[in-house]
């Protein structure tokens, strides 16, 4: 098992020097002139000083792969920069904002968790009934329907129906609990709908394949009830694909994120990155792309080690 | 002798046997015949600004009402529907074709080859798909192409992987060593023996992509990513805070919504079902 981890581990460093050059690459193949752009530009008129001081400030007169390693550099001492828009350092603006976004993922996972097994399990021991049919269609609505929209419908009907105005502070658990909750569970519940769907259907037809296998038709020749046979032998063998998926769908969390902050005008990662990308603020979203590209990476990795750590077949392959 | 199978009597069988994926095949076809027609349905011009009836509720002129420059909102959604399908296709259909055709090429090829498209398409994996979308729009700027770039990009890694898995056990089949032995070129194996037998997966990331592409469009078009004022695309509708229409105008935030739902929930049973066709192991009782 440790050789496994070791090798996994040294897999990611390659990969994650990729994503960095990736990331890198892409703010800099902007067809236009950054410099040029932050300054605005009075219809062409443009001071050459000053736009010769604003590109030694973003540092672009330097050679691209000095770019690079200055900023690769920064990036192993948590410096990313400062931001073009607020002057502060990113680091800064960042850890301001992480609190919101950690406390919104963690909840909507645990909600969709809490929904969507029993909900799977319901779905796929009742296969091919009404149960089934509407399990499935709304399961499939959290896939079609946009998040952002569940966002927009629930704030249309808090206004219209209970003049409701979005609050204007983050309010942390631990200051308040309870004005927290309710900052947070309309936006918790939006990205959860679509989170506890692809759970749901993952649980529906991983147990619909469990149920098939011969070690459960012999517990049912054997006579077992059927509550006892879904829940102690099927349950167990089809937790770890959904496991895997609740950490693939990490990444949908992180989208969900990015547009249901924007919708909700709440202060977190996700709507720094929109803010930041309407800015035009550079270094901000070089750091942010290159840290949830990071995150993406450590959850996949810690899904692929749970995967191998329950079945040792994978480990050996 | 067996009875010849009509197309009809293939499509009589899909919705007897399928039926939530012919509903969502009848979706997609209306949604397509819609995009087709917008000269015949739609009563107005969706660019047309008549600052006389903005914020109209909706009424036997204008049966979704109007939006905030008084453009008739019904229209604007046909319109639509031919961006939403134009993206939606196009982005998914470019993104898995050039994925399959990595994938194919890594698996037959081997050696340094798939080592480097594999290490290529992990880094590309590394984001997550709206994140590298949004990352690329941002650069190029909000236009429709852009984003139909955008969206494909990310697309490819996850349609290469896929196809490579399984063009790597086609590979070993024991025609494909025939062929070869009888002196095939490496064209004609990967061209008549190996790409036909990759189609299910592809068929079926496909499927999956093209609604997924549909909701990508809407969310860059409503983060200010994608298409531009005043392209009648459905996130775009969206966009502008829902705040500000909700006591005056509800109707704006939730017809595009609507249209973006039913699309995507049309692709999604149809995609639901093909896979289910496609894959031998998946089917019921």
């Amino acid at each position: 098992m440790r050789i496994y981890i070791a090798k996994r581990l040294l897999l990611i460093v390659p990969t994650l020097l990729g994503a960095a050059t990736l990331v890198f690459l892409i703010m800099r193949v902007i067809p236009g002139d950054v410099a040029l752009l932050i300054i605005g530009g009075d219809a062409g008129h443009v001071d050459p000083r000053q736009l010769a001081a604003m590109r030694e400030r973003l540092g672009l007169d330097q050679p691209l792969l000095v770019q690079f390693g200055t900023w690769l550099w920064g990036v192993l001492r948590f410096d990313f920069g400062t931001s073009l828009w607020t002057g502060q350092p990113v680091v800064e603006e960042l850890l301001i904002r992480l609190p919101l976004s950690l406390e919104l993922a963690v909840l909507a996972t645990l909600v969709s968790v809490v929904i969507a097994i029993p909900l799977g399990m319901l779905a796929a021991v009742r296969q091919d009934t009404w149960v089934d049919y509407v399990i499935r269609v709304v399961s499939i609505g959290g896939l079609a329907i946009p998040g952002f929209w569940v966002g927009i419908l629930c704030i249309l009907g808090l206004v219209i129906f209970f003049g409701w105005g979005p609050p204007l502070e983050f309010t942390p658990p631990w200051v308040d609990p309870w004005a927290n909750l309710s900052q947070l569970i309309w936006p918790v519940l939006t990205v959860g709908y679509r989170y506890s769907a692809v759970t749901t259907r993952m649980t529906r037809s991983t147990l619909l394949e469990v149920m098939r296998e011969d070690y459960i038709r012999t517990a049912w020749a054997k006579g077992l009830a059927e509550r006892a046979i879904v829940i102690r032998h099927a349950l167990k063998n089809s937790m770890l694909p959904v496991i895997t998926l609740i950490g693939t769908e990490f990444a949908f969390l992180i989208g969900g994120l990015v547009v249901t902050e924007t919708v909700f005008t709440l202060n977190g990662v996700g709507r720094f990155v929109v803010d930041a990308v309407a800015h035009r603020d550079y270094p901000v979203v070089q750091a942010l792309i290159f840290l949830i590209a990071f995150s993406f990476v450590i959850v996949n990795l810690l899904v692929d080690l749970t995967y191998a750590w329950f079945d040792p077949r994978i480990r050996y392959r | 002798m067996a009875p010849r199978l009509t197309v009809a009597k293939t499509v009589v069988k899909f919705v007897r046997m399928k039926p939530l994926g012919a509903a969502g095949a009848a979706i997609i076809l209306a949604m397509m015949v819609v995009a087709a027609s917008t000269q015949v349905l739609a009563p107005y011009d969706p660019y047309h600004a008549d600052y006389g009836v903005q914020f109209a509720r909706p009424s036997a002129e204008h049966w979704f009402g109007t939006d905030e420059f008084g453009r008739d909102l019904m229209s604007r959604i046909i319109y639509g529907a031919r961006i939403a399908l134009f993206v939606g296709f196009t982005a998914s259909f470019a993104g898995c074709t050039i994925g399959a055709l990595l994938g194919v090429t890594s698996a037959y090829l081997g050696g340094k080859v798939d080592l480097f498209l594999e290490r290529l398409m992990d880094i590309l994996l590394a984001f997550p798909q709206l994140i590298l979308a949004l990352a690329i729009a941002s650069i190029l700027g909000p236009a429709i192409q852009n984003v139909v770039i955008a969206i494909s990009i990310p697309i490819i890694p996850r349609a290469a992987r896929v196809v490579r898995s399984t063009a790597l056990s086609v590979k070993e089949n024991v025609y494909v060593e025939a062929v070869q032995a009888l002196g095939a070129s490496r064209r004609r194996v990967v061209l008549q023996h190996i790409l036909p037998n990759v189609m299910a997966p592809y068929i079926i990331i496909l499927t999956a992509q093209l609604g997924a592409a549909i909701l990508a469009e809407a969310a860059l078009s409503y983060l200010g990513l994608g298409a531009a004022e005043p392209t009648p695309s459905w996130g775009l509708m969206l966009s502008g805070s829902a705040l500000s229409y909700a006591e005056k105008a509800p109707w704006i935030p939730i017809f595009p919504g609507v249209a973006i739902s039913l699309g995507v929930f049309g692709f999604n049973l149809f995609g639901d079902s093909l896979r289910d066709a496609l894959d031998p192991k998946l089917r019921g009782r």
